[in-house]
């Protein structure tokens, strides 16, 4: 049940600032890369520039003799478990006998300064023997190839079969999709630091991470360590978007410190970031959907193969998103639907904002676009027809039971005025190319396309998941305790915002967030609004209960009947009235609660199964201009439309709406890391291209406020919605403009003008 | 590596650098020699702006700076935007307009949006995009960012 609450200062519903904005915008907020101890040494990483070879040997002593070295360590040197992953361990935390990805790190060294580091690692002697590289994602589905790992090449396949799958329809339409390897580019790059206990038997950190338990107890299982032997401290996030699910740099830093009993301090620069961690699975997605002559889907058939890279990182939770999304917010009885993630010598590839789902989300967008077009449909109408509601069941036979108001979306973002006609005069700079001057205002056309999504929220398939915290109340202030990770997102912010609403408090400490209470889970999966904003909520619902039941007692009041308005307690049936403040003078009350969602399930054999929690749904409509002649594309507005359950700080919502926006709009026009035969060519920021001011369009965003009454505050997570359907929105638009089919983002020049 | 002294103008004050490797940039000497980590380092190529200074007044890379390049130069960093303790209005207005999220880009755009406001007091859009083009935001997607300038070009009476 969500109640409604009342609006105090700050709290649920208002535009709350940021706890740590004064200390962002100062310089003065301490980025795990800011962070130094006394008598800290630098660690660095060797890694291979190989995407498949053998080891034949590993000379350090050139590199340990260097002056200023104090350590050099390679697989030989780790105490406990050789290999790490979050699903399954995989992953050798150094290559041992083989590397499988080019930038696998091989050996890692600590020194006195990061130059120090760069010469002795290229002292470091290792001969490898270059195996044959297995680079095609098809060819790893293929028994005769040589498995490039034990484990195998297929990470995982999931098979959906719904309905009547020899159903046909009126009209068929078909295509191959392809999506390419996008990069989550967190301005933060990788840091940690790793401070030794005194006995060696253990270490403290303090590293940027999305998920600090889950890191505790890789970190320790590799260090041969119990979990308590490691702690580990958040440090200053510079974003995340899933990069930072996986470990990178956490083992080396921990290894390095109790090899040198010192200090030490591990970044890496963007070159090294873009090796060091995971990346948005490429895929190749055939689907062919069945139409009756009015539109109306019959059928989906689809087969996705996501290359997951040298190891599996989260691919078999990216391929089952994925798959359990082909049909997109759209009825369907029927599918057919086959998925594969497999094993590469690309790099590996993990999480990123929206994992599996972006990818599903760009083939149905232009599938159902080409419905429209075969039928000579509008594109908004095909979309209307086939809608999808509360309480229609889902190819996996899940029926959606809370709130889906995908029509209301499409109509809403259909009433957002479209964006002035281009002028005939235009200032250059506005022109596709931009700052490049390139474009002549009489070759640009203009296009309008749609896409709407929908995307589950929080983890699923049986996984139990849970968010923990804590809240004490003193002297009418509150404090809270979790270990949620900060990302950028604004946690901290709603967490204050929910104590101050059912406390009735206006000052909210946030404790230090760590390893010291229980998990908060991961910040990803658009999860912890609801889970760790559950928990919070869940803690001070506790700690309020007490303070009533005191209170009624002082005061001779039933508890029950005690209600907070704004800043007091009060009896709305009596005249009692007393400020919170006044009422816990000389009283401490803390609670501590651990939110867990209902119970997913598995997927059977046939895909079928309760497998996802909850689901948050979004239209986009994109308008572009496109110069034909020189294949450039400017994005001119997005009009979006987003179901948020309930807006906790509409801000904060709206900076995620247009921060996700940006990146849909790199996938979908810019953003590529390409990889020939294993090897990355663009690892900078000079050849992977990002968004600047000069690509942002406006964006016009609405939000649909209909109370989730299964999410504790009723609020859905917000964060990976924007990214998903904004991509096929804008790729729809291009295709729009020039009258062509693009069946690939990013859309690179020579996709529009060759 | 050889070991160098000399001494930079940061902020008004001399600072003196000890011992350090000729090539350090000031991005680096800044952060880890001289305990001034406003700048910070997302690309050591000049391609994001988070690690933007002035010198002499002229925003720059420090990234792309050598240190010992720079010993004539007056150099200003976030740190020195607010000598009183308070925020500057260019602050203020990011923090009321929501232009910040996991802010590692923020000090950088602080101090390109300053250098932009003191030198065209009132930009159009369009000045203002190609003003800070060269300051990436991955979190905010510049929305807030814009508005942000905007506020306050309207709040010093320039609009
Ligand atoms: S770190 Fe200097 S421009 Fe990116
Ligand atoms: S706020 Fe994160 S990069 Fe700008």
């Amino acid at each position: 049940m969500v109640e409604t609450l009342t609006k105090s200062r700050f709290g649920i519903g208002t535009n709350a600032p940021r706890p740590d904005g004064t200390a962002k915008v100062s310089g003065e907020f301490s980025f795990s890369s800011d962070l130094w101890a006394e008598n800290m040494l630098w660690g660095a990483t060797l890694r291979s520039p190989h995407p498949h070879a053998r080891i034949i040997s590993i000379d350090t002593s050139a590199a340990l003799g260097l002056s200023g070295v104090e350590a050099v360590i390679t697989a030989k040197d780790v105490p406990g478990q050789l290999t790490y992953g979050l699903i399954s361990a995989d992953q050798p935390v150094f290559a041992d006998s083989v590397v499988r990805y080019m930038g696998e790190p091989v050996a890692a060294v600590a020194a006195d300064h990061p130059e120090t580091c760069r010469r002795a690692l290229d002292l470091i002697e290792v001969v490898y023997e270059a195996l044959p590289v297995l680079s095609d994602p098809e060819g790893a589905l293929d028994p005769t190839v040589a498995a490039i790992h034990p484990d195998g090449n297929l990470i995982r396949h999931q098979r959906i079969v719904s309905g009547d799958p020899d159903v046909t329809g009126d009209v068929v339409v078909e295509d191959t999709y392809v999506i390419g390897m996008q990069d989550q580019a967190f301005l933060g790059t990788e840091s940690a630091l790793a401070l030794p206990d005194s006995d060696g038997a253990g270490v403290v950190m303090h590293v940027a991470t999305q998920w600090l338990h889950e890191d505790q107890k890789q970190i320790a299982a590799c260090l041969g360590l119990a979990p308590e032997r490691v702690r580990l401290q958040l440090g200053g996030v510079g974003g995340a978007f899933g990069a930072r699910e996986d470990i990178s740099l956490q083992v080396h830093t921990a290894l390095l410190a109790l090899a040198t009993r010192r200090p030490i301090k591990m970044q890496y620069g963007r070159h090294e970031s873009f090796f060091g961690h995971v990346h948005r699975h490429p895929a190749t997605v055939w689907m062919r959907h069945h139409a009756d002559t009015s539109g109306v889907i019959q059928k989906i058939e689809a087969r996705f193969l996501f290359d997951g890279g040298a190891y599996a990182s989260t691919s078999s939770a990216v391929l089952i998103n994925g798959v359990t999304h082909a049909q997109g917010p759209y009825k369907c009885d029927n599918a057919v639907v086959d998925g594969y993630a497999v094993r590469t010598n690309n790099p590996p590839c993990g999480a990123m904002r929206g994992f599996g789902v972006v990818q599903a989300c760009f083939a149905h967008e232009s599938q159902m676009d080409k419905i429209a077009q075969a039928l000579h449909l509008d594109p908004v109408e095909v979309r209307l027809r086939n809608a999808m509601q509360q309480g229609d069941r889902l190819i996996t036979g899940q029926v959606i039971e809370s709130v889906a108001p995908v029509q209301r979306l499409i109509e809403e973002t259909r009433q957002i005025p479209l964006p002035p006609e281009a002028s005939p005069h235009p200032d250059p700079l506005s022109l596709p190319g931009g700052s490049g001057l390139a474009s002549e205002a009489r070759h640009v056309r203009r296009g309008i396309g749609w896409g709407v999504s929908i995307k589950n929220i929080m983890y699923s398939e049986g996984f139990d998941d849970y968010a923990t915290a804590r809240c004490t109340l003193k002297d009418g202030k509150a404090s809270l305790k979790f270990a949620t990770s900060e990302v950028g997102q604004g946690f901290v912010t709603i967490a204050q915002q929910i104590a101050r609403t059912v406390l009735g408090v206006d000052d909210v400490d946030l404790e230090a967030i760590d390893t010291d209470i229980g998990s908060a889970g991961s910040t990803s999966a658009s999860r912890q609004t609801w889970m760790s904003g559950g928990a919070v909520d869940g803690a001070c619902r506790l700690v309020r209960e007490r303070l009533f039941q005191i209170v009624g007692q002082q005061h001779n009041v039933d508890p029950l009947r005690l209600v907070i308005e704004e800043d007091e307690i009060v009896d709305p049936l009596g005249a009692f009235r007393v400020s919170v403040r006044e009422a816990t003078r000389d009283l401490v009350i803390t609670e501590e609660f651990e939110h867990h969602h209902r119970p997913t399930e598995d997927l059977d054999e046939n895909g079928q199964g309760n497998c996802h929690v909850a689901f948050a749904f979004v239209a986009h409509r994109a308008v572009v201009d496109v110069d034909p002649e020189l294949g450039l594309v400017k994005v001119v507005q997005i009009a979006t439309t987003q179901d948020v359950g309930r807006a906790l700080n509409p801000l904060s919502v709206l900076g995620q709406i247009e921060g996700g926006i940006a990146q849909g709009l790199g996938l979908a026009v810019m953003e590529e890391i390409i990889v020939k035969d294993g090897r990355v060519l663009n690892p900078s920021f000079t050849d992977y291209l990002l968004p600047t001011t000069l690509d942002a369009p406006e964006v016009v965003a609405r939000l649909v406020e209909e109370p989730d009454p299964q999410a504790p505050l009723g609020a859905k997570g917000v964060g990976e919605p924007p990214c998903i359907s904004v991509t096929p929105a804008i790729v729809a638009a291009i295709r729009d403009a020039i009258g062509r089919d693009i069946p690939r983002c990013p859309v690179r020049p020579q996709d529009i003008c060759l | 590596m050889s070991n160098e002294h000399y001494s930079l103008h940061i902020n008004g004050t001399d600072h003196q650098v000890q011992d350090a490797w000729i090539g350090e940039s000031l991005l680096y000497v800044l952060r880890e020699r001289l305990g001034l980590p406003g700048a910070k380092g997302a690309c050591e190529q000049g391609e994001c702006g988070s690690c933007t200074v002035y010198l002499d007044g002229q925003p720059v890379c420090s990234c792309l700076v050598m240190a010992a390049s720079v010993t004539e130069c007056q150099i200003a960093t976030v740190e020195g935007l607010r000598p009183d303790g308070g925020l500057t209005d260019v602050q203020e207005s990011f923090l009321s307009e929501g232009a910040v999220q996991c802010g590692f880009c923020t000090p950088g755009l602080v101090m390109a949006v300053h250098h932009l406001l003191d030198t065209n007091p009132s930009p159009t859009e369009l000045e203002v995009k190609e003003a800070i083009s060269g300051n990436i935001c991955r979190c905010t997607g510049y929305g807030r960012i814009f508005a942000a300038v905007e506020a306050v070009v309207v709040q010093r009476g320039n609009r």
